[in-house]
């Protein structure tokens, strides 16, 4: 700690900060462009000015940049100086020489950091009176805009993009007052993180082309907190909506988690919301037009219900509270978890290990601090994209410390720090099968068939411990990247492993808790971040259930004749054949769900579910955080929450597990009653009958405006605002205006700040915990002192079946997921599912030509897809993509034969 | 009068054996096989020899702050950026002794235990390339260079590298980026480039003339040098004079050579039908002088008590019928091209001081333009902006509004240009 | 595509030093002395052979003053414009030259045979006003000389 006079007054602040984050951190406004609290000060922008004094008789004093200064015991400072006071006036004065005073037809207007800081500096009247210089502005893909004329050169982009981010494709050209941000030439950007660009730029430059679409001002929208659905990783967004429709997705900060960023799958993927495919009213064969009325339909439900031989799929992209809800529906004995058999498998490992096993699982925030990374078969940034943004941090870890150690910098001196560093980083091994995008940052990748990458991996757990049995016949290149690894792991504090569901394989994960597990034991500190497939996966495991495949047999014999389908499309969660026979035999199948999917086209009683924006509920994420996400609006026509589509036919079939349950704080406590391992989701966040000063929070910005104008073609009364019974919140913009409990932060807003830098107002340390702790629950925290539980057989390695090859999956983070694929700018960037990848010399063995149809048969279906060579691929080995609309419903890996006649005529290759 | 650093100078410069039969490489001789790093470092610190390079700060403290005891390449580099306006005297010793720049960066380099060392070229001078290059070859043939230099342990590599084109190449840490084949921004300090410099390793980096002043001081002493001036900063200084005076040039004069001396003896005065207004005194980015102060001494102290810096003691002139507005807003369009780009003050604040000169100048000036321009003068000073280019800039605009005030109100109130009716 | 002579330059200049990075403007002099200028092209090759994005490579190119990133003249025309070119009258020659040649600052002539730029101080102050064509540095220059001194250049 330390005693610094700030204007005289002093403060007792914390070491190794510089001088702009401890005066916000003390709430003093002080302005700032350059600096950003992920991305660290370079002294650009020259607007946090403020005076430096020697001692108490130095009046004189000099102008420094608080960004740039570190926090030293007694020094003296002034921010009220009026000589800083008036620097900093006229650096808003120079930035506007050229901004082009657009903000009445800008997006970023009323929620943009310029303007904010310009009213901050109180300059007011431009004394500038030359021409402006102007800009081309360029296409940047379906994501962003570019307005480049209202660029005030803070430099932000290209050090979030290029250095935070590792892009590539977005740069500063030319130099003087002509510099310039953008790419090289116009064309979509390819980082995967480029939507953030919206939220670190400063002022208008960057902008979301999807709200755009629907443009609505940020005061004009109501909020809530919620948690992307888009991965297992729960990244924590606002969503905002007016009208009906959901506008935009922003960053919600959560120190443990996402901290402030998000990916463009999470960001972008929420059009399904507004999808015209939405089932919003409920219906009955053959009155799928919506004739019978709600109450006749649960009437008839209930009736089902009633009749018995009713049996319930949950699913992974549904809420805990949900889900539960139909298990006390259909009776726990009936209740199916509704993944596919691969997807539970890999599910229940990843449960079994992070619950079991001695190793906590390790939260975003914590993998960046990581020293030391191994990622086992897993292409994090198309399974779980921010895993992947956490461990572009990490590597920078080790040589940051050691340049910091060496020079005295402290880690927000960014340039001076990557300076120090050049091109060093930290220990990563990468074992997949194909390429990924962190490989450029990689110690060493290894790239072979996954049993022989598990087999290396196996053999790095033996030579930790040797209770877990030798790998035999491993090759000499092998075992010296064994060696390799293992003296990295062994070197490192905090070593770090990485695996998940994406390659199909779970002896990656089995060989990941051998490591960790091994470490443990030997003292070290391991981490473990597992991925799995969705973003509820983990909640559902906990919350138990059969197998799916159980299900079908259940129908097919006749034991069960009813079916009553939890926001799932059971044709991406199993084999064609298998639900259509299910179909068949199925008396009654209930499909509660927000999308008019193929199973609802199958479906005899359809109920209109709540998206996430809809509804109130719990999800899971892969390190165990239960974490809750609010309704944001009351959506048109019946739709509801799932869970309260089950309160309600419960209450019309009579059934006593769901007796006297009505809003969401009761299913929670039932939940936790009847799941001990959920309990600490009672205590997620205040419950529904919290008030601050007897009053609600409100969804609304207290800026909302022309609400009584809404209606007024109609009626000029103003409506009754609808009630929400679940939550602390309102929906309108009345309730309490200060800061809410972390957990129920709707937007950032503090006075005076009305863009999301206002975040640090939030925070208990700036880049920290918000204030009273983050947001979620963690359920698991491992058994440190349970019994290691080694997995003990590792892989054959593998040999190419003559004749055959064998299909892994590939994910795109653009495609592969179900919801994020109704948004048409993430459509467009989908991989081609008619593509097989394979090795140029496997094609040519088969005598296939790059681009010619190949004929194949999996799981007694016939596909026709598209040859694409890859060189990546070990030989006997093909990909296929993953997840996409169209692509096989198959549990991989897989081998199929490649016989004579798999090629049929040569298609012209140009059509990829 | 002794000239050590012009003595030699010829054109074409001497070869290595030329050079040597005049003294040449002795000082390399006895540093590198005789003294320690310390004994050298001694002798430059005890010499007190300033940076020529504009900033006068003390060689020897600069490097005294390399690290001594750490392992991996540290690095030297001679800036030969030379493209301050006004400003030609390294070209001289570049073009007319590249031997001596070589022995110097040799000593240098041994003193803080360098491993490699650049000369920072700048594209323009063309000739000097040639020679320098020629002159390394000659350094490496001799065992000067390489390998185990002159059959001791030391061994050090010297490249030339060529720029592209832009005044913040000569800013120091900017040259470190353009040398990282960056763009030539400049970088914070602290770290100061002798603990992260180039690839950020320890790095030095002097002026041309700072370090061709090095083998003189370690042969003759630091007491030779100081006995050299007429002031308290020791050694002789190249001085120039460029403008409407009749012999325009470059001389190597004992530091403290007072302003009319130059003027007068030196450069013959000004040219017939001019008369003195007042000049620069050490490039582009130096405060302007005027007529009381023909008689101050030219040295780093005798300046700055004048209002002015001495920098790179090479002066431009000021004459009666050349418009001071114009030539102001010269200056200022050069600077607001040269900025990089980085800092808000300089990248949107200089193009704004040019518009402004230019509407003055023609005759479009408003009453609260000098106000502005004044303010920007105070706003853009030290420390306000990122690196020097910006208050460098602001110099002679500060300076010409106290000196040439007058000129300025009539452009303004006759709205047009006194001095000339040029389009 | 680059040339076998230029990738050998280049892969010479990536030898000199500890990242291949740093040899960006190293190998975009070279591409320039080959070719003149620098094109999109060219600044795609150097990315590849020096493993560093298109945009990146630009970043560097656009920064300076004598990277060409559009077609040039057959000879470069460097007038310089600094201080003291300016007081020992740089604007005559200015004028001179642009009604000569036909074009002003930053065109090239329709024959190909010229491209005109300005300069910053060429460091002949002594000798003002100064121009380049190519290598050649020019002196102590009248308005009347300017006509032989091009006529050398075809
Ligand atoms: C914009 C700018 C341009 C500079 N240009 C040069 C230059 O061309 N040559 C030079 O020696 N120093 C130049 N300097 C000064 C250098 O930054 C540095 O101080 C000098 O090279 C150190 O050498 P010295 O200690 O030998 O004087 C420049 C400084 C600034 C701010
Ligand atoms: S003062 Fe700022 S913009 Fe100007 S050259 Fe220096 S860093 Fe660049
Ligand atoms: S925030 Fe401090 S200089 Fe930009």
């Amino acid at each position: 700690m330390a005693t610094i006079y700030i204007d005289n007054k002093p403060y007792e602040v914390k070491d190794g900060r510089n001088l702009l984050e401890v005066c916000l951190q003390l709430g003093i406004d002080l302005p700032y462009f350059c600096w950003h609290p992920a991305l660290g000060s370079v002294g650009a922008c020259r607007q946090c000015a403020i005076k430096s004094f020697k001692d108490e008789n130095d009046t004189k004093g000099r102008l420094v940049m608080s960004c740039m200064e570190p926090v030293k015991d007694n020094i003296r400072i002034s921010v009220n100086d009026k000589d800083a006071v008036h620097f900093r006036e006229q650096v808003i004065g120079w930035l506007m020489t050229n901004h082009p005073h657009d903000c009445a037809v800008c997006d970023e207007g009323g929620a943009c950091h310029l303007q904010d800081m310009t009213v901050m500096t109180g300059h007011s009247y431009r004394n500038y009176r030359f021409t402006k210089r102007t800009y081309r502005n360029q296409y940047l893909g379906p994501f962003l805009n570019h307005e480049m004329n209202r660029c005030i050169q803070c430099y932000r982009c290209v050090r979030f993009y290029k250095d935070y981010a590792g892009g590539k494709d977005l740069n500063v050209f030319a130099a003087h007052h002509h510099v310039y941000f953008g790419r090289e030439k116009d064309g979509k950007l390819e980082s995967e993180f480029s939507g953030n660009l919206a939220e670190v730029c400063p002022t208008g430059v960057f902008t979301d082309k999807t709200l755009q679409s629907h443009y609505t001002r940020k005061w004009d929208m109501d909020y809530a907190p919620s948690v992307c659905q888009g991965c297992s990783l729960g990244c924590n967004i606002v969503a905002g909506e007016r009208y009906g429709s959901l506008r935009q997705i922003t960053n919600r900060y959560n120190g443990e988690v996402n901290g402030y960023f998000l990916c463009d799958r999470g960001r972008y993927g929420y059009e399904f919301v507004n999808s015209v495919h939405r089932i919003r009213e409920p219906a009955i064969r053959p009155h799928l037009n919506g004739t019978s009325s709600k109450e006749h339909i649960i009437r008839h439900v209930a009736a089902k219900l009633k009749e018995g031989k009713v049996i319930g799929i949950g699913s992974p992209r549904a809420s805990l509270e949900s889900n539960f809800a139909l298990r006390q529906l259909v009776g726990e004995k009936h209740f199916y978890n509704g993944m596919s058999d691969a997807d539970h498998d890999h599910t229940a490992l990843a449960l079994k290990i992070l619950r079991d096993g001695p190793v906590p699982p390790a939260a975003l925030h914590e993998v960046e601090k990581a020293d030391m990374i191994l990622i086992l078969g897993e292409d994090v940034t198309n399974t779980a994209p921010m895993l992947a943004l956490a461990v572009r941090q990490a590597v920078r870890q080790r040589p940051m410390q050691d340049a910091m150690r060496e020079i005295h910098l402290s880690a927000w001196q960014d340039a001076a720090v990557r300076e120090a560093m050049q091109e060093e980083k930290g220990p990563l091994f990468i074992l997949n099968t194909f390429p990924t995008k962190l490989d450029e940052l990689a110690t060493r990748v290894q790239r072979d068939a996954p049993e022989n990458l598990i087999r290396i991996a196996f053999q790095v757990s033996h030579s930790l411990d040797a209770a877990i049995p030798e790998v035999p016949d491993l090759g000499e290149v092998e075992q010296m990247l064994v060696n390799q690894i293992t003296d990295a792991l062994l070197a490192a504090q905090r070593p770090l492993i990485i695996s998940g569901y994406g390659s199909g394989y779970d002896a990656f994960m089995k060989a990941a808790a051998n490591i960790s597990g091994a470490l443990q034991k030997k003292g070290k500190q391991p981490m473990l971040n597992l991925t799995v497939p969705e973003c509820n996966s983990l909640g559902l495991e906990m919350l138990g259930g059969h197998r799916l495949d159980s299900a079908f047999d259940v129908l097919l014999h006749g034991d069960a004749e009813t079916v009553i389908v939890l926001e799932n499309d059971l044709y991406r969660r199993a084999d064609k054949h298998k639900i259509e026979a299910m179909f068949r035999y199925a008396k009654e199948v209930i499909l509660i769900d927000h999308l008019y999917n193929q199973t609802a086209e199958k479906a005899s009683v359809l109920l209109p579910a709540g998206t996430f924006a809809e509804s109130d509920g719990t999800i899971v994420n892969n390190e165990g955080r239960a974490q809750r996400y609010y309704q944001v609006y009351v959506p048109k026509g019946s739709v509801q929450e799932s869970w309260r589509w089950c309160l309600e036919i419960a209450q019309a079939a009579g059934i006593h597990r769901l007796n006297g349950l009505r809003h969401l704080d009761d299913i929670v406590w039932a939940m936790s009653i009847a799941v001990p391992a959920l309990e600490p989701v009672q205590r997620l966040a205040p419950h529904a009958d919290f008030r601050i000063a007897g009053q609600k929070i409100p969804r609304e910005p207290h800026r909302y405006s022309g609400r009584t104008a809404i209606d007024a073609n109609k009626n000029v009364s103003e409506p009754k605002p609808p009630d929400d019974p679940d939550t602390p919140f309102s929906f309108t913009m009345e309730g309490f205006r200060g800061e809410p409990p972390a957990p129920l932060i709707p937007f950032f807003w503090a006075p005076g700040w009305n863009s999301v830098q206002s975040i640090n107002k939030f925070q208990s340390e700036i880049g920290g915990h918000l204030h009273g702790g983050d947001p979620g629950k963690r359920l698991l925290e491992g058994n440190r002192n349970g019994e290691i539980t080694y997995f003990l057989e590792a892989p054959e390695a593998y040999v190419p079946i003559p004749g055959h090859v064998h299909i892994i999956p590939v994910y795109h983070i653009f495609g592969s997921e179900e919801l994020s694929m109704h948004t048409p700018a993430i459509a467009q960037q989908a991989p081609d599912f008619f593509c097989i990848y394979m090795n140029p010399e496997d094609l040519h063995q088969w005598g296939i030509t790059p681009g010619m149809w190949v004929n194949f048969e999996l799981e007694g279906h016939a596909y026709v897809m598209a040859a694409m060579p890859n060189n990546w691929l070990p030989k006997g080995i093909a990909a296929i993509n993953a997840g996409l609309p169209q692509s096989p419903v198959v549990d991989l890996p897989q081998f199929i034969r490649m016989g004579g006649d798999a090629v049929s005529d040569n298609i012209h290759s140009s059509t990829f | 009068m002794e000239r050590p650093l012009t003595q030699h100078i010829a054109f074409p410069p001497l070869g290595l054996r030329q050079y040597e039969a005049v003294g040449g490489y002795q000082a390399a001789r006895k540093a590198v096989k005789h003294m320690s790093p310390q004994e050298v470092l001694d002798i430059v610190k005890e010499s007190n020899i300033k940076g020529r390079g504009g900033a006068g700060f003390s060689t020897g403290m600069k490097w005294s702050f390399v690290p001594m005891n750490v392992s991996g390449p540290k690095y030297l580099v001679a800036n030969a950026d030379e493209m301050e306006p006004g400003t030609f005297k390294d070209r001289w010793l570049l073009e007319g002794n590249p031997h001596q720049l070589i022995e110097g960066m040799i000593v240098a380099a041994y003193a803080i235990q360098a491993t490699e060392a650049f000369v920072f070229l700048r594209w323009a001078y063309k000739t000097a390339a040639a020679e320098i290059r020629k002159a390394i070859q000659e350094a490496y043939d001799a065992g000067y260079l390489g390998q185990k230099i002159l059959g001791t342990d030391y061994s050090l590599d010297l490249h030339l590298h060529t720029g592209v084109g832009r005044y913040m190449c000569g800013e120091e840490t900017a040259l470190l980026n353009s040398l990282e084949g960056k763009r030539a921004t400049p970088r914070s300090k602290p770290p100061f480039p002798q603990v992260s410099g180039l690839f950020g390793r320890p790095t030095i980096v002097n002026n041309v003339e700072t370090l061709s002043y090095i083998p003189h001081i370690v042969n003759k002493g630091a007491a030779w040098f100081q006995s050299l001036s007429h002031t308290a900063d020791g050694g002789t200084k190249i001085y120039g004079v460029s403008g409407r005076v009749k012999k325009p040039g470059a001389w190597e004069l004992p530091m403290g050579t007072t302003m009319r001396e130059l003027i007068e003896e030196h450069a013959g005065g000004m040219l017939d039908g001019y008369r003195f207004r007042g000049a620069l005194p050490g490039g582009a980015s130096t405060d302007f002088l005027v007529e009381e102060h023909l008689d101050v001494k030219m040295d780093f102290a005798g300046v700055a008590a004048a209002g002015s810096r001495l920098g790179t003691g090479t002066m431009v002139v000021l004459d009666d019928r050349t418009c001071p507005v114009g030539f102001v807003h010269n200056l200022e369009h050069f600077f607001a091209q040269e900025s990089c780009g980085f800092c808000t003050p300089c990248r949107e604040g200089l193009p704004w001081t040019e518009k402004l000169l230019w509407a003055i100048e023609q005759g479009e000036g408003r009453a609260e333009d000098l106000a502005l321009l004044a303010s920007h003068a105070t706003l853009l000073g030290p420390g306000n902006t990122f690196c020097a280019l910006a208050p460098g800039a602001m110099e002679p605009l500060q300076s010409a509004l106290k000196y040439f005030r007058d000129d300025f109100e009539r452009h303004i109130k006759e709205k047009k240009c006194p001095y000339h009716t040029y389009t | 595509m680059l040339t076998t002579a230029e990738k050998e330059l280049i892969e010479h200049e990536i030898r000199q030093v500890p990242a291949k990075k740093a040899a960006c403007i190293e190998a975009l002099k070279i591409v320039q002395e080959h070719r003149r200028w620098v094109s999109d092209e060219s600044i795609q090759d150097v990315a590849d052979i020096l493993e560093m994005s298109p945009a990146e490579v630009d970043s560097v190119a656009t920064f300076y003053n004598l990277i060409f990133r559009q077609p040039v003249g057959r000879h470069i025309i460097l007038l310089c414009d600094s201080i003291s070119c300016y007081v020992m009258g740089y604007r005559d020659l200015h004028r001179h030259i642009t009604r000569l040649l036909g074009i002003q600052y930053g065109q090239t002539t329709p024959d190909g045979r010229f491209t005109l730029l300005p300069n910053p101080c060429l460091g002949t102050c002594d000798h003002a006003p100064a121009l380049m064509v190519d290598h050649d540095l020019y002196r102590d220059l009248q308005p009347e000389t300017l006509e032989n001194i091009l006529a050398k250049y075809t």
